[in-house]
C-alpha cells in the first residue's frame, strides 16, 4: 500500500502523464474545433492510424521527423476534407461517415505500409524524438524530468492549447466557428458562409488528429502496428464532453487519463494477486465516471450533427 | 422622394410551384412599406432574394442604384439592407456583443475588436432607443429583447434599409405596438423600412404604404391613409372574407368543471365550468399558464390540488387515451410538435388517435383502406386543400393543417373540445373557416374551452370570458360584457373591480 503511493511522488509517473497525454491532447483538440463548428468527426481513431503511418513512412524514406509530422497533419486534412464533404454540403450522416472514415483509413494506412515498407522479422524502425535536453532547467530535481525533459511534441501540444483556447475566444475566426456551431443560418444571415467554415474546421481539426497520431510512431515508439491507436480516437471523444467543449478544460481531461494510465502501469509492478486486466480497464472505467460527474453540465453545441442546408430550417 | 431600393420583374420558382411571377416594388426614403398577403402568397420568398438567400430565376433588385449580385446576403449586407427573420437567427448560447459582431470583421484577425464594438453598439442602442445589455446571453432574454437584438445585428452593420419578416408573429399585443413606434422614431433617423405582415390591424395602424401579395403576384398598392381595412382584406384573399358570428343559444348541463385545480408552480387554485353548447374563453398574455391548462385537460398531467370532473367521472387522473375513449378532443396549442407528424401521411395522423378502435384495426393490422376512406372524407368534408389522402401532411400549410387536426377532432363528435391557440399563424381566410367550425361543434352541443391571445377572436367565439394571469383565473364575465378595456384590467391582473357574471 506504502508502495502505491510512493508512486504518486516519482518524477517518473508525471513524466508519463504528460508523454501518455500527448497524442490525446492533439486528438481531443481536432475533436473539439470539429464539433464546436457543428460536425462530429468519428473517423478520429482512422485518422489518427493514417496520421502514424504517414508519419512515420515519411521519416522512414528519408525526411526528418518535423516533415514526418508535417506531412501527417496533411494525410489527416485530407481525410478531414472527405468526411467534411460527405457531411457537410452533402448533409449525409455524421456518425455513418464518421465510422467509415475510420474504417476506411485504418485499413488504407495498413494498406499502404504493406505496400511500400518491407517488413523482416521485426518490423523496421525509425530514429523518434528524443527528449529535449535544456541544461540546467532539465537538470532541475523532480521539475526536470517531468516538464523540461519531454520531447518537441509535447510543448508543441501544449502550445496548440493556447493557441485554440485565444483562437476560439478571442478572434473574429473563433466566433465565427462557434457561431457555426450554434446556429449556422445566424452566421449565413451575417454574410459569412457556414459551409465553408465547417469544411475548414473539419479539416484542421483532422490534421491535429492526424499529428496525434504520428506522435505514436515518430516520438513515444519507432515503429508502426496496424492497431497502435488503440482506442485513443474514442477517448478523446469522449473527452471533448468531459470537457464541455472547453480547450483548456480538455487539457486537463487528457491529463487526467494519462495519470490513470500512467498510475495504473506501475501499480501493476506493485500490488499482487489482482489479475493485470483490472489495472488496463482502470482508466477507461474511470474516465465514464468523470463523465458522469461531469457531463450533464455541458454545453452542447446547439448544432451539433444538424446538416446545415441554405434556406431550409 | 426618392426610391432607396427597387425591385423589377422578380420571379422565383421552387419547382412547379412560381413562389414570385413577376413582382415589381419600390421603396422610398423615410417610408414604411407594409408587404402584405396570406401565408404562401410569396412574402418571404420575395425578401430572401432581395437579401440575396436565394438567387431569382428574373428580374434584378437596386438599392441606392446599385444593381446586387444575386445569391449574396454578404453583398446586401454591405449596400446597406439588414433582414430581421421571422425566425430569429440568433446563437442562443453566445452573448449578444458576440451575435452582433460575427460577420462584421474580416475573419482573419489576430484579436476581436470588442472593445471598439461594445462602444459602438451601446451607441445604436442608446440612439434608436432600442436598450440592450451587450454581454447577457442570448438564451436569458425574453422573445421581444431577442427581436431588438436582431434589429441592432441590422443596425451595426449600418442598415440604411430593414426588412422585417413577420415582426410581430411572436409578440405579444403591447409589445408589438412598442416596436412600431420604435419602426417609425427610426423612419425620423433616415431608415426606410419594410415589413411583412399578415395582420390587418397592424398594417393599418403602422405603415405609410401597404403592397399586397397574392398567389405570387404583385395584386395592388394602396397608400394606406386611402385605404381600409375590409378593401385590404379582400385584396389580400381574393374574395370578401368575414369571420362567422356567434349565434345566442341555450347552453346545456356542465361538461368540465374544475374546482380549485392547482398545479404546482405553475396553476394556483383554478375554478372553471364549461357547459353543453358553450364556449368558454381563457384570455391571457402567453406564459401566464396557459401551457399547463393546456395539458391539464389535455390528459397531459393532472392536479396536484383540486378535483377536475368531466361528466359524472374524474378527469384529472385520466391518461391521454381514456381521456380520447370519454368523448375529448385536442386541438394543441403547437401544430407541429403536438398536432400531427409532418413525415407521415394525412391519413396516418387522420387516424392516429383512434388506431386501437375497430374501425381502424383488426388483429394488431391496421385497416388501411378503412383509414384512406376515414381521410378522405376528412379532407372533403372540412375543405382541406392541396391534400389527399397520401400527402406528406408537413407540406400543407398551416391552415390546412389544421383543419385536418380540427378534422380529426370533430369528426368523432367529442363532448368537450379544448382548442389552445386554435388560429395561431393563420391567415385571415383559415382563421374564418376553424372559427366556424368550432361555433359548429358548439351549436351541435360539444362543451369547448377556448385558449387565446387574440382578444377578437375571444370576444367573437366565447360565451363567457376567463382571464389567466400567473397562474390564476379570474372570474368569468359574459361576452357581451366584455369591452376591450374591461378586458384589458383583466389581462392585467386586476379583476377584484369586476363582476361575476
Amino acid at each position: 500500500m506504502i508502495e502505491a503511493l510512493e508512486i504518486l511522488t516519482s518524477a517518473s509517473l508525471w513524466a508519463a502523464v504528460l508523454r501518455i497525454a500527448t497524442p490525446l491532447i492533439f486528438g481531443v483538440l481536432g475533436a473539439l474545433i470539429c464539433e464546436r463548428s457543428g460536425v462530429l468527426n468519428l473517423g478520429i481513431e482512422g485518422i489518427m492510424t493514417m496520421g502514424a503511418m504517414v508519419g512515420w513512412l515519411t521519416v522512414y524514406l528519408g525526411a526528418d521527423l518535423w516533415t514526418g509530422l508535417a506531412m501527417a497533419a496533411a494525410a489527416g486534412a485530407m481525410m478531414g476534407l472527405l468526411h467534411a464533404l460527405l457531411t457537410v454540403p452533402l448533409g449525409l450522416s455524421q456518425h455513418v461517415s464518421g465510422l467509415g472514415i475510420t474504417l476506411f483509413a485504418s485499413a488504407l494506412a495498413y494498406y499502404l505500409y504493406r505496400l511500400i515498407v518491407v517488413v523482416g522479422e521485426s518490423p523496421p524502425t525509425i530514429v523518434p524524438f528524443r527528449p529535449l535536453d535544456l541544461g540546467p532547467l532539465s537538470d532541475l530535481p523532480f521539475l526536470g524530468p517531468v516538464f523540461f525533459s519531454q520531447s518537441a511534441p509535447t510543448y508543441v501540444a501544449l502550445l496548440a492549447v493556447v493557441v485554440m483556447g485565444y483562437v476560439l475566444a478571442r478572434t473574429p475566426l473563433g466566433l465565427a466557428i462557434r457561431m457555426t456551431g450554434e446556429n449556422p443560418h445566424a452566421v449565413e444571415a451575417q454574410g459569412v458562409n457556414p459551409i465553408a467554415i465547417r469544411i475548414g474546421a473539419v479539416m484542421a481539426g483532422s490534421a491535429l488528429m492526424g499529428v496525434g497520431g504520428a506522435f505514436l510512431t515518430t516520438a513515444a515508439f519507432n515503429s508502426f502496428f496496424p492497431e497502435m491507436v488503440q482506442g485513443r480516437g474514442w477517448i478523446c471523444i469522449a473527452l471533448v464532453v468531459f470537457a464541455s467543449w472547453r480547450p483548456y478544460k480538455a487539457l486537463l481531461g487528457a491529463l487526467l487519463f494519462a495519470f490513470f494510465d500512467a498510475y495504473q502501469l506501475r501499480l501493476q509492478t506493485v500490488v499482487e494477486g489482482v489479475p493485470y486486466q483490472l489495472f488496463l480497464m482502470a482508466p477507461y472505467v474511470l474516465s465514464i465516471v468523470a463523465l458522469i460527474l461531469v457531463a450533464r453540465r455541458a454545453e452542447v453545441p446547439a448544432a451539433l450533427m444538424t446538416p446545415y442546408r441554405r434556406g431550409e430550417r | 422622394m426618392t426610391a432607396v431600393l427597387e425591385l423589377t420583374g422578380i420571379t422565383k420558382r421552387f419547382g412547379a410551384l412560381t413562389a414570385n411571377d413577376d413582382v415589381s416594388l419600390s421603396l422610398a426614403q423615410g417610408e414604411i412599406l407594409a408587404l402584405l398577403g396570406e401565408n404562401g402568397a410569396g412574402k418571404t420568398t420575395l425578401m430572401n432574394i432581395l437579401f440575396g438567400h436565394y438567387a431569382a430565376d428574373a428580374g434584378d433588385v437596386r438599392v441606392f442604384g446599385q444593381t446586387l449580385p444575386p445569391g449574396r446576403p454578404r453583398a446586401a449586407i454591405e449596400a446597406g439592407v439588414g433582414m430581421v427573420h421571422q425566425h430569429f437567427t440568433l446563437a442562443a448560447n453566445l452573448s449578444v456583443l458576440d451575435n452582433v459582431m460575427l460577420g462584421s470583421e474580416r475573419l482573419v484577425r489576430l484579436r476581436s475588436g470588442r472593445s471598439a464594438a461594445r462602444a459602438k453598439l451601446l451607441d445604436i442602442s442608446d440612439r434608436f432607443g432600442l436598450p440592450v445589455d451587450p454581454d447577457a446571453r442570448i438564451s436569458r432574454l425574453s422573445v421581444g429583447e431577442r427581436q431588438r437584438v436582431e434589429i441592432l445585428k441590422a443596425l451595426y452593420r449600418d442598415a440604411r434599409i430593414l426588412i422585417l419578416d413577420e415582426p410581430t408573429a411572436v409578440l405579444a399585443r403591447p409589445e408589438a405596438e412598442r416596436l412600431f413606434a420604435t419602426l417609425r422614431e427610426m423612419t425620423q433617423e433616415g431608415l426606410s423600412l419594410i415589413f411583412i405582415s399578415h395582420k390587418l390591424h397592424e398594417v393599418m395602424a403602422a405603415s405609410d404604404r401597404v403592397a399586397v401579395l397574392r398567389g405570387g403576384k404583385m395584386v395592388a398598392e394602396r397608400r394606406t391613409a386611402e385605404t381600409s381595412a375590409n378593401e385590404l382584406a379582400e385584396l389580400m384573399v381574393g374574395r370578401s372574407v368575414v369571420r362567422p358570428k356567434r349565434e345566442a343559444h341555450a347552453i346545456g348541463a356542465p361538461v368540465v368543471v374544475a374546482s380549485g385545480v392547482s398545479v404546482a408552480g405553475k396553476l394556483d387554485d383554478i375554478s372553471f365550468a364549461v357547459h353543453e353548447g358553450e364556449i368558454l374563453g381563457i384570455v391571457g398574455v402567453s406564459g401566464n399558464g396557459q401551457a399547463a391548462l393546456g395539458a391539464l385537460v389535455s390528459g397531459l398531467g393532472g392536479p396536484t390540488a383540486g378535483t377536475l370532473r368531466l361528466g359524472d367521472g374524474d378527469m384529472g387522473s385520466l391518461s391521454a387515451r381514456a381521456l380520447i375513449d370519454a368523448g375529448a378532443a385536442r386541438i394543441p396549442e403547437d401544430r407541429h410538435a403536438e398536432g400531427v407528424v409532418g413525415e407521415l401521411p394525412v391519413w396516418e395522423n387522420a387516424v392516429l388517435e383512434r388506431l386501437r378502435s375497430k374501425a381502424f384495426s383488426r388483429g394488431g393490422f391496421v385497416r388501411r383502406g378503412a383509414a384512406r376512406a376515414h381521410a378522405a372524407g376528412l379532407i372533403d368534408r372540412f375543405d382541406i386543400r392541396g391534400a389527399v389522402p397520401d400527402t406528406r401532411t408537413g407540406l400543407l400549410s398551416g391552415g390546412n393543417m389544421q383543419k385536418l387536426i380540427l378534422g380529426r377532432n370533430l369528426a368523432s363528435s367529442p363532448r368537450f373540445i379544448l382548442a389552445n391557440q386554435p388560429t395561431r399563424g393563420l391567415d385571415e381566410g383559415a382563421i374564418a373557416a376553424v372559427h366556424a367550425e368550432l361555433l359548429a361543434a358548439r351549436a351541435a352541443g360539444a362543451a369547448i374551452l377556448l385558449i387565446s391571445e387574440e382578444l377578437e377572436e375571444a370576444v367573437g367565439l366565447a360565451d363567457r370570458i376567463q382571464a389567466i394571469v400567473k397562474g390564476r383565473l379570474s372570474r368569468p364575465v359574459v361576452a357581451e360584457d366584455a369591452d376591450a378595456r374591461r378586458l384589458g384590467l383583466m389581462m392585467a391582473g386586476m379583476w377584484e373591480s369586476t363582476d361575476a357574471a
